[in-house]
């Protein structure tokens, strides 16, 4: 299954097998275990549920407590569902790395690096004003919009909070996939900072899984 | 130890040989033509070594038909087959970029290190 909660543990660059240099984070995912096997009958949707890292019984809620004991699994705290690059996957199944190989082509889910509370150059790209000449518009947003609107338009590029936010990388090509030590080298660099949780599906831009 | 490091340590050439910057060498490096594969053979004079673990890297400089060329290669990249010494040049800096400067007989003269 081309499917893995891992964590990002760091940058660093790989001799491909034609001799190229190839920038690429390496992902540490121990064995997953799949928690619920969601299927179309029954929960109107095929879908697995992947857990990832041991939890203390104590940590867990009581509604999280009956549902790992139901189901007879050891408690993990990272959870999560996947619907694309299925596979056979049965509850208490585990999930390794091995199901990845050179050139497959994923998605790699994180939470981006909080920049706090940022303005519209660092945010959006802006260009701000002019520096001198007395131009008093150094870093300031431009038009909020329509004056005839009498409303700001949604999404409009605004000051506010930057990065600490789910980011997808999509079709990230996977470089390598070490059983032994359960790391994942994808190629390039993944959202982000160290020892963040990254969510590694097969990739929804690729279609050779039928996805 | 750090997991990147001993991704990276894996792949270092065992031995390399050791030669800096004033030397001359003669580079092996295996170049793709289609889908041949050939050794390339680049010699020059080392101008500089970066270090960096695995990112160590080189370059020779060398006149070709009168204009300078200069490659650069990984040391542990699986390209570079070999390097060979030619001649320890005697040298008084780590990065001879005044060599770009030169012109003429004087763009290549490098005193010979005697051991």
């Amino acid at each position: 299954m081309k499917n893995i909660i891992g964590r990002k543990v760091g940058m660093t660059n790989v001799f491909a097998p034609d001799g190229t240099y190839v920038p690429v984070t390496v992902i540490s995912a121990t064995a997953n275990t799949v928690v619920e096997r969601k299927i179309k009958d029954k929960h109107g949707y095929e879908a697995v549920v992947l857990g990832f890292e041991d939890a203390k019984i104590k940590q867990l809620t009581k509604p999280m407590r009956g549902r790992f004991e139901k189901l007879k699994l050891a408690p993990k705290t990272v959870l999560r569902e996947f619907r694309t690059g299925l596979g056979e996957a049965a509850a208490g199944d585990a999930v390794t790395v091995a199901g990845f190989a050179p050139g497959d082509r994923v998605d790699v889910i994180g939470t981006s690096k909080g920049k706090g509370f940022t303005g519209i150059i660092k945010r959006w790209n802006g260009s701000g004003g002019g520096a001198s000449h007395g131009s008093m518009i150094h870093r300031q947003p431009g038009s909020a919009g329509d004056t005839n609107a009498a409303k700001t338009v949604k999404g409009a590029h605004r000051p506010g909070q930057f990065g600490n936010d789910r980011v997808t990388a999509l079709n990230v090509e996977v470089v390598q996939a070490d059983e032994a030590h359960n790391l994942l080298l994808v190629k390039g660099s993944v959202p982000g900072g160290r020892n963040g949780v990254v969510i590694v599906r097969a990739s929804v831009k690729d279609r050779s899984h039928g996805g | 130890m750090d997991i990147t490091r001993v991704i990276t340590d894996a792949q270092k050439k065992k031995q390399t040989v050791e030669f800096g910057p004033g030397d001359s060498v003669k580079v092996h490096s295996r170049v793709t033509e289609g889908n041949k594969e050939r050794i390339q053979v680049f010699e020059g004079v080392v101008i500089e070594r970066k270090h960096g673990g695995l990112s160590e890297s080189f370059t020779v400089r060398r006149i070709a038909h009168g204009v300078g060329v200069e490659r650069s290669f990984l040391v542990h990249s699986p390209r570079v087959e070999k390097v060979e010494v030619i001649r320890r040049g005697l040298v008084r800096r780590a990065k001879l970029f005044y060599l770009q400067d030169r012109v003429g007989s004087k763009a290549t003269r490098i005193k010979e290190r005697k051991s």
